[in-house]
């Protein structure tokens, strides 16, 4: 063993070996094999050097993974931490919002419509007299959920329909594929202005639902690009080789591996999600009152808009607030796992 | 070449009739067009009995599915609710539309490719800054924010341009509602110029270019651009579907009396006839615009071509 020491690269130490054995358990120590088998260590110890050659690597004993990477990348990125704390915020509001406001958005005074601010109510009162504050506040729960559960629906959706194409490929590829092109030939303001407009009833969930219907394509493309990537990769011809069974192969092998784009273009999705929902709302076929929201309180506020600005600016405000909240963070996190743009 | 072109064609067979089809099923699986037809009276059942035979809404999902789409291939996309054929309807309202989406589409190539351009040649300097904090705050901003904000300040406000759009809707007054409905897909075009423009600044054909003596402005224009256009291209077909949905918003905020205008009328009023044809000639119009994209795409990128 120890002659083999010098020929080793410095950054990678004994982990190498450890992990080594622990994919090949029964690696032969005896008699001509000796050599083979350390040649073949030495290919290995050598290959993780030239593929990751960040220069993380380097500088630290152990190698990390992307996650690891990634997460160091990111706690030091600026943008990451204002987009984070903002989001925290949006959350905590989202939730409790009787914390912040103790109005009921639900409590309107006609004589009031449309009032300026004034102290006490500092966003004012829009046309039935509703307190611009408390709405705008309350209002943050409905674009919220919409934009997390509609993104987890798309990722979850497109993650299995597109992975499953990818893996699999032939004629279960082809007709995921042109099942999605289906899905992806119907732009999705116009799909929603059909679709909504038929269903009396629309709720949150309704929205959700039909933004998961009409989105998942966008994921699954990814997902199904990522998987057959790493189908090719050599790690997977290795497990297979070992007996590791489909579901194992895509679980355990390739899913950690493809997973990075998909929550690059998830995370980005999400902000552009909450714009879509105050847009539904805005044409009237997204949420209904009495759910309170930004995009239905900024279609009320629109056609008086000459007149009393501030019943649209400050929900258009805090909707926009939130959007660029999620899309920094997206951007942020796209940097961080996309090694290409480093 | 040609055997591109044919899969390429073979493929949007499936998805035309699927994509058709479920618009179709919706709007009939989910709303009743003879009740919508009363309003909200409710319809003598007698009345309401004949004309769904009329109608042909008896027949299975199926059979009214193909003789819409026998209609369609002949020109005919049924009548409205009113009585006027739905494709005079389209006729008058789609060149409206037609002119603000390519004034919007004119902005969104000359003004973000050129944003995009201008922020990769200067990546990490204060343009190419400027550039990116610009585009993420017009990404999140909705267009229909935008629209108003614009329309108060240009239109209300200052003067400068028209508020509303008159009748005949001529280009000049359409250069507002154009730079709102571009903005955001402006903002997304700019991105990706940017990236792929800093991506292929460093690739070896470039400095190849560099190092053989040719102009700066060649380089740029015949080397790097035709390169890093290619995915630009990609998005700008995608996104005409983005424009299209984008046209509703902007036409009821400036009163542009196009497709927009028409199908949320007929959305409002359960006017099923107009909705789906109008839907139906708006989704074709993006399948061909992405076809096209396609094919322009294996012209660009002889990879694909001989794949």
């Amino acid at each position: 063993m120890p002659d083999q020491q010098p020929n080793k690269p410095n950054g990678v130490p004994d982990d190498a070996n450890t992990e080594l054995s622990s994919a090949f358990p029964q690696t032969p120590t005896l008699g001509a094999m000796e050599v083979e088998g350390m040649l073949e260590k030495e290919d290995l110890t050598h290959a993780p050097e030239q593929s990751t050659e960040t220069v993380a690597v380097a500088d630290r004993e152990v190698p990390r993974s992307l996650w690891q990477d990634a997460w160091r990348e990111l706690r030091h990125n600026p943008i990451f931490i204002i987009s984070g704390i903002l989001i925290i915020f949006l959350i905590i509001v989202a939730f409790f919002p009787g914390l912040f406001d103790s109005t009921s958005p639900l409590k309107c005074d006609l004589s009031k419509s449309q009032n300026g601010p004034t102290s006490g109510h500092p966003f004012g009162f829009d046309t039935q007299g509703c307190d611009v504050y408390a709405r705008t506040i309350y209002g943050a729960r409905a674009s919220i959920t919409v934009g997390v559960f509609a993104t987890l629906g798309t990722a979850l959706l497109g993650t299995i329909m597109g992975g499953l194409a990818g893996f699999f490929g032939g004629p279960l590829d082809a007709v995921i594929s042109r099942i999605a092109d289906i899905f992806f030939g119907i732009p999705i303001l116009l799909g929603g202005l059909v679709f909504l407009s038929v269903i009396p009833s629309r709720s949150i969930w309704i929205v959700v639902a039909f933004i998961v219907v009409l989105g998942w394509p966008q994921i699954a493309r990814i997902a199904r690009g990522a998987v057959i990537t790493a189908r090719q990769q050599d790690y997977v011809t290795a497990a297979r080789a070992l007996g590791a069974g489909n579901p194992r192969l895509m679980l355990r092998h390739i899913l950690p591996n493809s997973l990075a784009p998909i929550i690059v273009v998830a995370t980005i999705a999400l902000g552009t999600y909450i714009s879509l929902e105050a847009t539904l709302s805005y044409l009237g076929v997204g949420l209904k009152p009495p759910t309170v929201s930004w995009g239905i309180d900024i279609s009320a506020a629109a056609d008086t808009f000459r007149n009393a600005p501030h019943m649209l600016l400050f929900p258009a405000g805090a909707l926009c607030i939130t959007i660029l909240a999620f899309i920094m963070l997206g951007d942020a996190v796209r940097d961080a796992l996309d090694p290409k743009l480093r | 070449m040609g055997r591109y072109v044919i899969r390429r064609l073979l493929q949007m067979i499936p998805v035309f009739i699927g994509t058709t089809f479920i618009i179709f099923a919706m709007v009939h699986a989910l709303g009743d067009p003879v009740a919508a037809l009363f309003g909200d009276k409710a319809p003598d059942p007698a009345v309401a009995a004949q004309i769904r035979q009329q109608l042909g809404l008896n027949d299975p999902l199926i059979v009214q599915y193909g003789n819409y789409m026998k209609g369609i291939f002949t020109g005919d996309l049924g009548t409205t609710f009113s009585g006027q054929p739905v494709t005079e309807l389209l006729k008058t309202a789609y060149p409206t539309t037609l002119k603000l989406t390519l004034v919007a589409f004119t902005f969104e190539v000359i003004i973000g490719i050129g944003l995009g351009v201008i922020s990769g040649m200067r990546r990490g300097k204060l343009a190419d800054t400027g550039v990116m904090v610009m585009t993420l705050i017009v990404i999140s901003i909705p267009t229909f924010v935008i629209g108003y904000v614009l329309q108060y300040l240009f239109g209300v406000k200052w003067g400068i341009a028209d508020a509303t759009v008159p009748e005949g809707a001529p280009i000049q007054s359409l250069i507002l509602p154009g730079i709102v409905l571009a903005s955001v897909s402006l903002a997304y075009v700019a991105r990706l110029t940017r990236t792929t423009i800093a991506e292929n600044s460093k690739a070896d054909y470039v400095r190849t270019a560099v190092a053989k003596g040719l102009p700066r402005r060649r380089v740029v224009t015949h080397h790097l651009l035709r390169n890093s256009l290619i995915p630009v291209i990609t998005f700008l077909g995608t996104d005409l579907g983005a424009l299209m949905g984008g046209a509703l918003v902007t036409e009821r905020i400036f009163n542009i009396h196009g497709v927009g205008y028409y199908l949320y009328q007929g959305i409002l009023r359960q006017n099923t006839p107009t909705v789906v044809g109008f839907v139906t000639v708006l989704v074709i119009v993006f399948l061909l615009a992405n076809l096209l994209v396609d094919l322009l795409y294996a012209v660009l990128d002889p990879r694909i071509r001989y794949a």
